[in-house]
C-alpha cells in the first residue's frame, strides 16, 4: 500500500513538473514576447526596455526557475491586459467555474447512474439498445451548439431561463446541463459495464438464492461493487469538465476562469494563460491522484501492485 | 440484423460524407465565397420565402448556405483524417514500444500519457493556434499532436497481450529482429483495436475543430468550417434559427455516423476497447 501510494505521488509530482515546463514554454514559442507587446512599429529601444522590464533578457533557464519559483508561491505576475495581479484575477473568476463544474458533475451522476443501471438490468433488450443509441447521440452533439440551441429554446422561446450570465442561480442551469453532457456518456457506459459484470458475479446468485428482493440485490450488492470505478471516473470527468469550461462559459457569457482564459488568449495576455493552464492541469492531476488512492483504499487487490 | 444496423447506417453516413468531401468543388451549385448583399438571409427552400435557387438559403453575407455546407464537409473530413494519421502514428509508436519492451520504456510512455492527459486540451490548442496563427494546417497539426493518448493506451495494452502469444515467441526463435516482430507480427494483430480508436479520435477531432473555430481560433474565415459558420451566424440566431441549426445538425449527423461506424466495427471486429 505504501509503495503504491509513493509511486502514485512520485508520478503526480513528475507530471506537475512537466506541466510547469509546458505552461512556461507556451508563452515562448509564439515568437518574441516583447515585440508582440510593444506592437509592430515599436523602436528597438522600447523593445529592449520591455524585455528588461519583464526579465526576458536573462538566460531561459534562469527565467524559468524564477517564474516557477514565483508560481509555486502563488505569484503569477501581473496581467498585461487588466493591470491586476493574476492570482487576484483567478481568485475572482474561480468560484463561478467550480460551482458550474460541481453542478455539472452532479447532474451527470443523476442522469448517468439510473440510465446505466436500467441498461444493465435490461441487457440486450430494446431498452439497452435505446439507451446506447442515446449515449452515442449525446456524444455527437457539439457542446457549443447545444448551448446555443438551449438558449433559443429555454431562454427565448419559452422564456424560462436567462440567456446569458449568472446573475442568480437560474443562470447556472443551462451551462451546467451543457457541461454535464460532456461527462454523461463515459459515466453511463462505465455504470452499465460495471453493473453487467457485478450482476453476473457469484455473490449475486447467492443473494438471489437467499431470496433477497430485486431492489436490495441491485442497489445493495451490485451497485456497491460497481460504484468504485464510477467515483473514480467522476473525479477525472470533473477535470475534463473544468478544462472544457472555456467553450461553455463563452457561449453563456459566464465570467469564469474559462472566459478569462479565452479573453487572455485573444489578447496575448500570457501571465494569465500560463496560470490558467497550470491551474487546470494541477486540478486534474490532484483529482486523478485522489481517484487512484480511493481505488487503492477500496480495492485490496490494488495494494499489492 | 439488429447488430448490423448501426454499422450499416454509420458506414453509409461516413461514405457519403467522404464522397461529398472529395467531390465538393464539383457539387457546389454556387461559389461558396461569393457574397451578395442584396440576397442576405434568404430562408431555406422549405420555408416561407425560400426558393430552390438556394436550397438551404443564404447567410448574413448572402453566400449560398448549401454550397458552404458542402465545402464545410471537406474541411471536417480533412481535419478528422489528418488528425488520426498524425495522432495514430505518434500514439501507436509510443504504445507499441511501451507494450513490447516494458520496463523503463513502458514507464516513460505511461508518464508521457499522464502528462498529455493533465494538459487542458482546448486551452492549449487555442493558445497554440493563437500564437502560430490560425490556418487549416495549423489546426490539423495541433489536434494531431494533442490527441494521441488514446492510441497509445490501447496499442500498449493490446501489444502486451499479443506479445505473450506463441507465434511471437516463434518469430523471435526463428531469428526475426525486434523491428520485424513489432511491425509484421504484432501490428497486424492489434490493427482492429486501432481502427476503432481511429473512429473515436476522428469524431473528437471534428468536434474540437468546430469548437476552436467557433471560438475564433480555428479555421480562419472565409473558409466555411461548420463551427465558424455557427459563430458567424450566432448574432442572428434568435430571428433566423436555421442559420445555426443547419451547420449544427450537419456536425451532429457526421459525428453520430462516425460513432455508429466505430461501435459497429468494434462489435464486428471483436475489439474490446472501452470508449
Amino acid at each position: 500500500m505504501v509503495r503504491y501510494l509513493l509511486r502514485s505521488l512520485l508520478l503526480a509530482t513528475l507530471v506537475c513538473l512537466t506541466v510547469l515546463v509546458i505552461s512556461f514554454a507556451l508563452a515562448r514559442f509564439g515568437g518574441n514576447l516583447a515585440i508582440n507587446l510593444a506592437g509592430p512599429d515599436a523602436s528597438t529601444e522600447s523593445i529592449a526596455r520591455i524585455e528588461h522590464q519583464l526579465g526576458l533578457d536573462r538566460p531561459l533557464p534562469v527565467q524559468f526557475l524564477d517564474w516557477a519559483d514565483r508560481a509555486l508561491h502563488g505569484d503569477f505576475g501581473e496581467s498585461f491586459l487588466f493591470h491586476e495581479s493574476v492570482a487576484q484575477l483567478i481568485k475572482e473568476h474561480l468560484p463561478v467555474t467550480f460551482a458550474l463544474g460541481l453542478l455539472a458533475i452532479a447532474i451527470a451522476i443523476v442522469v448517468a447512474l439510473p440510465l446505466g443501471i436500467a441498461a444493465a438490468l435490461n441487457e440486450g433488450t430494446a431498452i439497452d439498445v435505446a439507451i446506447g443509441m442515446l449515449t452515442l447521440a449525446g456524444q455527437a452533439i457539439p457542446s457549443f451548439w447545444l448551448g446555443l440551441m438551449l438558449i433559443i429554446w429555454f431562454g427565448v422561446d419559452l422564456g424560462w431561463l436567462p440567456i446569458s450570465g449568472v446573475d442568480d442561480w437560474t443562470g447556472y442551469i443551462l451551462p451546467a446541463v451543457v457541461l454535464a453532457f460532456v461527462a454523461i456518456p463515459a459515466m453511463l457506459r462505465l455504470t452499465r459495464g460495471g453493473m453487467v459484470d457485478a450482476l453476473r458475479a457469484d455473490y449475486i446468485r447467492t443473494a438471489r438464492a437467499k431470496g433477497l428482493s430485486r431492489v436490495s440485490i441491485v442497489l445493495k450488492h451490485a451497485l456497491r461493487n460497481a460504484a468504485m470505478p464510477i467515483v473514480a471516473v467522476s473525479a477525472v470527468q470533473l477535470g475534463f469538465i473544468l478544462g472544457g469550461s472555456v467553450v461553455t462559459e463563452v457561449v453563456f457569457n459566464v465570467r469564469g476562469v474559462g472566459y478569462l482564459a479565452w479573453e487572455s488568449i485573444q489578447k496575448g495576455d500570457f501571465p494569465v494563460i500560463q496560470a490558467v493552464v497550470l491551474l487546470f492541469a494541477l486540478v486534474f492531476i490532484v483529482l486523478t491522484l485522489l481517484a487512484d488512492l480511493l481505488n487503492a483504499a477500496l480495492d485490496p487487490r490494488l495494494r499489492t501492485v | 440484423m439488429r447488430q448490423r444496423l448501426p454499422l450499416m447506417v454509420g458506414s453509409a453516413i461516413v461514405a457519403f460524407a467522404a464522397v461529398v468531401a472529395i467531390l465538393a468543388p464539383l457539387l457546389v451549385p454556387h461559389d461558396p465565397f461569393a457574397q451578395n448583399l442584396s440576397a442576405r438571409f434568404v430562408p431555406p427552400a422549405w420555408m416561407q420565402g425560400g426558393s430552390t435557387v438556394h436550397l438551404l438559403g443564404t447567410d448574413q453575407n448572402g453566400r449560398d448556405y448549401f454550397s458552404r455546407l458542402i465545402l464545410g464537409t471537406r474541411i471536417s473530413m480533412m481535419i478528422g483524417f489528418s488528425t488520426i494519421v498524425v495522432s495514430g502514428l505518434i500514439g501507436t509508436t509510443l504504445g507499441m514500444l511501451g507494450g513490447y519492451f516494458g520496463g523503463w520504456v513502458d514507464r516513460v510512455v505511461m508518464f508521457l500519457v499522464s502528462c498529455r492527459l493533465a494538459i487542458p486540451l482546448i486551452l492549449v490548442a487555442l493558445t497554440v493556434v493563437a500564437m502560430v496563427g490560425s490556418s487549416l494546417t495549423v489546426v490539423m497539426l495541433t489536434l494531431g499532436l494533442l490527441l494521441w493518448e488514446r492510441f497509445a493506451v490501447v496499442s500498449r495494452s493490446a501489444t502486451m497481450q499479443v506479445a505473450k502469444l506463441e507465434f511471437v515467441s516463434a518469430a523471435w526463435c526463428a531469428g526475426c529482429s525486434r523491428l520485424w516482430i513489432i511491425l509484421r507480427e504484432i501490428l497486424p494483430n492489434i490493427l482492429h483495436h486501432l481502427i476503432v480508436i481511429a473512429t473515436i479520435d476522428m469524431a473528437i477531432a471534428i468536434l474540437l475543430e468546430a469548437a476552436l473555430s467557433f471560438l475564433g481560433l480555428g479555421v480562419p474565415p472565409p473558409l466555411p468550417s461548420w463551427g465558424l459558420m455557427i459563430a458567424e451566424a450566432k448574432d442572428y440566431m434568435f430571428f433566423k434559427p436555421w442559420v445555426i441549426e443547419i451547420p449544427g445538425l450537419a456536425l451532429l449527423v457526421l459525428v453520430l455516423g462516425i460513432n455508429l461506424l466505430g461501435d459497429g466495427l468494434r462489435d464486428a471486429l471483436g475489439a474490446e476497447t472501452e470508449r
